[in-house]
């Protein structure tokens, strides 16, 4: 056990803010939460489907996680611990807002350890720490369909998806191959669910494509201002596009990163003067972290968590 | 009468489509068989395009039936079919040129990847495979391998033409429709992509349904002349046959109302 500073209690959670009066738990109400639930149910049942649902109005502008939000709301129970990440950081804007609004219109606690949550909303990033079964992840969606970029038409789009007319999506990775000689999409890169939905992974990078196969956590995918939510089932299969003589790569560094030495995890580049210098540091806060209790074996300082 | 003792590859009988109280056509017949070219012609409203549309599966009709003869099953009502197996065949055994080259491309990727489509769509998923099928093709309808690469939008009419030839011949389609594949270009551009048209449909062995209202893009090109007029046929026969010695009032107005040069 590591729990770092004294405002936080035995199970490494952090204390809650107040909270607010006149809320309904977790803020939505519950026929809309009912709404929501068999939208979630019926996702699980058809995996990589996008399901539409009666999206709400939430208390933050779309683009924000408003989908994500309203599938958190949704599923989460007094007992639940939660862990909101904004590509991979515990502490930037998004993240600790929406930490916040749980922790006052739910009262539940809060989380910056993978580990520990129960429920994870993520924006943009999957934790590098590997999710067990009894965890659930929630993606921010900007845009649900993959198909989109390369036909406008939500008529025709459907009727792809329900003929399973996916040929279109290889035009793409064949644009890429021909102009730049390899795929460079590097984020929200296609992948097929159960062999049969082509499903956007929400524009986390496509390193991250590997850890949503077989992935023991249920994964749930809300978008907001699209109105669709759909899902990956536990140990569903999860295969990112790709050609025969050009397979699927995730992307490689050079360097570790400058803060823990992590050489697996994915790394941000930050540029730390204007002379161009520059450092590669984990984008997962929370792993870093741990990476470098692990190496001085004493816990860290942390600032800024919620105290 | 040459080919009786084949299938014909596409059945029409009594095909009627309405809108509303305007007739688009009515109690249209006939039969194509394997690489043959049948043209139809008539004046602009006389309902050449949606019979075009009605036997491409673009459109379904208020009566009569449509049969392709099918790989596997023989004549089949594509009508009658479901859909994913109509998209497939549409996909496959069929090549539909648009007019307007922009309705049948992809304007916003590569020549080579509108060329490639099909294949992938059909589970081609080798790149380097599609890359020299789709060049073959580029060559074969005589473009510069260089513009491979390039953006259809940076292309003349006449070659976003044969772009949409190349793009839609590539999976060996039994049956092409092409409705006005020549109106917008110019008279040399005309020519040559008539030439081509013509070399490929005879060298293949594809059977094609033209609709144009330029005779003398028939007289070039098909075997048999349907004409139309008022979403009807009034007379159908061999080209040479129908142009030379027009049996029907308007089909003597039409031909003889081309301007001599």
């Amino acid at each position: 056990m590591t729990a770092s500073s004294q405002n936080k209690n035995t199970n490494g959670s952090m204390e809650n803010p107040e909270i607010l009066e006149g809320y309904n738990f977790a803020y939505l109400d519950d026929q809309t939460k009912r709404m929501i639930r068999r939208a979630i149910l019926k996702a699980v049942a058809i995996p990589g489907y996008q399901v539409p649902f009666g999206s709400r109005e939430m208390p933050l502008p779309f683009g924000w996680g408003t989908g994500g939000i309203q599938v958190t709301a949704s599923i989460i129970g007094q007992d639940d611990i939660l862990k909101v990440i904004d590509q991979g950081s515990d502490d930037t804007t998004n993240a600790v807002n929406i930490r916040n609004f749980f922790g006052k219109t739910a009262g539940v606690d809060t989380t910056e350890k993978t580990n520990k949550a129960t429920v994870i909303q993520t924006r943009h990033r999957i934790p590098e720490t590997p999710l067990s079964k009894d965890q659930i992840l929630v993606y921010q969606v900007p845009i649900p369909e993959p198909l989109r970029w390369l036909e406008h038409r939500e008529t025709e789009t459907r009727k792809m998806h329900a003929l399973a007319e996916y040929g279109v999506m290889h035009v793409g990775l064949y644009e890429n191959i021909a102009h730049y000689g390899r795929v460079t999409t590097s984020y929200d890169y296609p992948v097929q669910v159960d062999d049969r939905y082509i499903m956007s992974p929400s524009p986390i990078p496509k390193f991250d494509n590997p850890k949503m196969d077989k992935m023991p956590a249920l994964q749930l995918f809300g978008a907001g201002r699209e109105k669709r939510i759909y899902a990956v089932p536990p140990f569903t299969k999860v295969k990112s596009l790709d050609f025969d003589d050009h397979p699927f790569t995730i992307e490689s560094w050079e360097e570790s990163c400058a803060l823990c030495g992590s050489s697996n995890s994915f790394l941000d580049e930050v540029i730390t003067d204007d002379e161009g210098t520059r450092m590669f540091v984990c984008s997962d806060s929370n792993f870093c972290k741990e990476q470098i209790e692990k190496l001085t074996n004493a816990p860290l300082l942390q600032n800024g968590d919620g105290s | 009468m040459t080919m009786s003792l084949q299938n014909p590859l596409l059945k029409v009988e009594n095909l009627s489509h309405y809108y509303g109280d305007q007739i688009g056509c009515e109690n249209i017949n006939f039969d194509i068989y394997n690489g043959e070219v049948l043209g139809v012609v008539g004046e602009s409203g006389s309902g050449k395009t949606t019979l075009l549309k009605l036997i491409s599966g673009l459109l379904c009709p208020n009566a009569g039936s449509v049969a392709f003869d099918t790989r596997i099953e023989g004549l089949r009502d594509i009508y009658k079919m479901s859909e994913p197996e109509r998209r497939l065949l549409m996909r496959t055994d069929w090549g539909i040129v648009y007019q307007n080259p922009k309705d049948g491309l992809r304007m916003n990727v590569s020549a080579g990847a509108n060329i490639g489509e099909r294949l992938m769509a059909i589970g081609n998923r080798n790149y380097a495979n599609i890359r020299s099928d789709s060049s073959d093709w580029l060559e074969k309808v005589e473009m510069d391998l260089e513009r491979m690469d390039h953006f259809p939008e940076t292309f003349s009419g006449g070659m976003l033409q044969r772009l949409q030839i190349a793009r839609n011949l590539i999976t060996k389609p039994r049956l092409v429709f092409m409705d006005e594949p020549t109106s917008g270009l110019d008279v040399s551009v005309q020519a040559r992509l008539l030439d081509l048209v013509r070399g490929l449909v005879s060298k293949l062995g594809i059977a094609c349904v033209i609709v144009s209202h330029d005779l003398g893009v028939m007289r070039l090109l098909s075997h048999r002349l349907m004409v139309m007029k008022s979403g009807k046929v009034v007379e159908q026969g061999l080209t040479d046959q129908v142009l030379d010695d027009p049996q029907d009032p308007y089909t003597q107005l039409l031909v003889s109302s081309i301007l001599p040069v």
